[in-house]
């Protein structure tokens, strides 16, 4: 135990010297919160529209007026024919035509009934589904008014009022999704990256091979190596969660103890990952490489921006392997539901064997002899 | 047998087709310096490797301090220090910081480690730069606070490869007083060197060439057995006779 201490010692001198290190752990995951969730939202404004209203009435201004008046969208060009706003959407000038036909105030106040032409730019395939989702919402509304208004009288012969109440995130702010899953995402980064540059980065300058000749026994060295980034991590967990109340004003439902607790489990998970990646890299380039390829994977596959319900079932079944996608969904769970022991006892148990699997071929893969 | 503290017998290492090391058999003498020569690429950092278990024999027998290298690599650890050729402290630590660090991990007791490096420091006239950061200082201090941490916790043995590499001739000098005062302390050293006035200071040589040890004796010995006036002339025969054609036609090919 005296062993670990001089290890540890040394460690935390070096790290506390190191200033690029410091900066990385505190001032990443500032900029992390303060941009990320701003840019990187699902949510889509200044949708541009290209207008063709051959009708040009009272009733299609109120319509574009009630469009324009959502927030989401705005007319970037009028134009007289289709021809000439398929040049605008080509030009990505716009994103959508809308038009129009002659006669929609007489066909609408004669027929109660009229179309009119929605052509969008799926290129962004999620854009175009929100777009198009959103505009017809506006139409449908406008439906309504214009029952009310023409037919006081006439009750409407609706049947079921669909009416949703959004829990856990009233007010569908994506803001509040996407934190704990940054958060998620910080400790994984600096958790693994940390561990395996900083092994391999000994081994490089070669004095790895300077404790390797003296008799300190290979499970000393790595807790040696763990416990300094396991310490580190939770810094910046902590930091992230302050991070995260003070900008965003999230304060974790569950217990913070829960949080901790899985947490550092999942911990020894990246950091025994960081481990064998070092183990198998000669060079800080390599050592990187490799982490970079299983945190892409992890991440895009993880749930962090994209639902993993709504991924293809090979990829729902990936998942399983995925450490980051239960961490993401854990630290959600416990944050914004406030979720109890019982209730991520299924995460727990994975993120363990994760841990374990991970740490045992690191410690086999680990030597003292080449 | 007691006085003999390394033993190899037909020791070799080899990668795929090329032997490194080839059927090495020789013995060191406890309290002797030991000079291990050769030119670059003769073997020597191999045979180093294998004697302080850093690398896996491929076969043959070998022991250090009495223990055995294939089964007992990690009592040899604890008789044994190491600088290795490639400078190995931690140059974002002090040379105190080194010194407690390296002292730490061979057991060695806080207290312990704290008099002895006063005692250090005030030997070697380090006062002004103990504090100082490994990175900081010039590369003759870095290679004695190197010898200094290898024999911190006093080995029985002390293995130095390359020592004074890349060093002037003043530090060289100050260096190998270092190692008698060492020497003088009963540690055996077992040094390989580039330098042949510096074989001169051991006490028996041995000199090395394609993974085959060609001479081994004392220096004097050595001498008169090949018949020559000085350690260069010797080392030319025996290690560098195969170099000097080529050495020739290069210079033909150049004039």
């Amino acid at each position: 135990m005296r062993l670990l201490f001089y290890l540890l010692q040394k460690e935390f001198r070096q790290v506390f010297r190191n200033k690029p290190i410091i900066a990385i752990i505190f001032i990443v995951p500032i900029v992390q919160f303060l941009i990320l969730p701003l840019a990187a939202d699902f949510e889509i404004k200044n949708i541009n529209i290209s207008l063709i209203d051959n009708d040009r009435s009272s009733i299609s201004k109120k319509l574009i007026n009630k469009i324009t008046g959502s927030g989401y969208f705005r007319i970037s060009s009028i134009d007289n024919t289709f021809n000439k706003a398929l040049k605008k959407i080509e030009a990505e000038e716009s994103d959508l035509i809308l038009e129009f036909p002659a006669n929609l105030e007489k066909n609408l106040l004669r027929d109660s009934n009229q179309k009119v032409l929605i052509s969008i730019n799926s290129i962004n395939g999620i854009k175009a589904n929100l777009a198009g989702f959103y505009l017809i919402n506006i139409i449908n509304e406008f439906n309504k008014e214009m029952q009310t208004e023409l037919s006081p009288n006439f009750q409407n012969e609706k049947g079921i009022d669909i009416c949703s109440l959004d829990w856990f995130n009233p007010n569908l702010n994506y803001k509040i999704f996407l934190i704990p899953g940054l958060l998620a995402i910080l400790v994984t980064l600096v958790g693994g990256f940390l561990t395996a540059l900083n092994i391999v980065r000994e081994k490089e300058l070669g004095t790895i091979e300077q404790i390797n000749v003296t008799p300190i026994k290979k499970w000393q060295f790595i807790l040696g190596k763990l416990i300094p980034f396991w310490i580190l991590a939770n810094l910046v967990f902590t930091n992230g969660l302050i991070l995260g109340y003070l900008i965003y004003d999230i304060v974790p439902q569950g217990n913070l103890l829960i949080l901790y607790g899985f947490i550092d489990i999942y911990l020894f998970a990246v950091l025994g990952l960081g481990l064998l990646i070092s183990t198998i890299s000669e060079t800080q380039q390599q050592a990187m490489f490799v982490m970079y390829f299983f945190m892409i994977v992890f991440i895009m596959l993880g749930g962090l921006f994209t639902p993993i319900d709504s991924m293809p079932t090979w990829a729902q079944y990936f998942a399983y392997l995925n450490p980051v996608k239960y961490v993401i969904e854990t630290i959600r769970l416990v944050m914004l539901k406030g979720s109890n022991l019982e209730d991520i006892i299924p995460q727990t148990i994975a993120i363990f064997f994760f841990a374990v699997i991970i740490n045992f071929l690191a410690v086999l893969n680990y030597r003292k002899t080449t | 047998m007691d006085n003999i503290i390394i033993k190899t017998e037909n020791l070799t290492k080899r990668f795929g087709t090329f032997f490194a090391v080839r059927e090495l058999s020789f013995e060191v003498y406890r309290g002797e310096i030991f000079g291990f020569l050769g030119a670059n690429g003769a073997g020597k950092t191999t045979a180093i490797r294998m004697l302080i278990g850093l690398l896996k024999p491929t076969s043959g027998i070998a022991s250090v301090a009495g223990f055995d290298v294939y089964k007992e690599p990690d009592k040899i650890k604890e008789k044994i220090g190491y600088m290795s050729q490639k400078f190995s402290l931690y140059e974002d630590l002090t040379v105190l910081e080194n010194l407690r660090f390296f002292g730490g991990i061979y057991g060695l007791k806080s207290e312990t480690i704290k008099s002895k490096s006063a005692e250090l420091i005030k030997k070697l006239g380090m006062e002004n730069i103990a504090r100082k950061l490994i990175k900081e200082l010039p590369v003759g201090w870095r290679q004695k606070v190197a010898f200094s941490v290898a024999v911190f916790h006093n080995p029985a043995i002390v293995f130095l490869d390359e020592p004074t590499g890349g060093v002037d001739p003043i530090v060289r000098r100050q260096f190998w007083d270092m190692i008698y005062e060492a020497s003088e302390s009963n540690i055996t050293i077992f040094v390989t060197t580039h330098y042949l006035d510096e074989a001169e200071y051991c006490n028996r040589i041995s000199i090395m060439d394609e993974g085959v040890i060609k001479a081994l004796d004392n220096p004097s010995e050595l001498k008169k057995k090949f018949d020559v006036d000085s350690m260069n002339d010797l080392f030319n025969l025996i290690a560098r006779k195969k170099l000097l054609p080529d050495y020739e036609k290069t210079l033909q090919f150049y004039y």
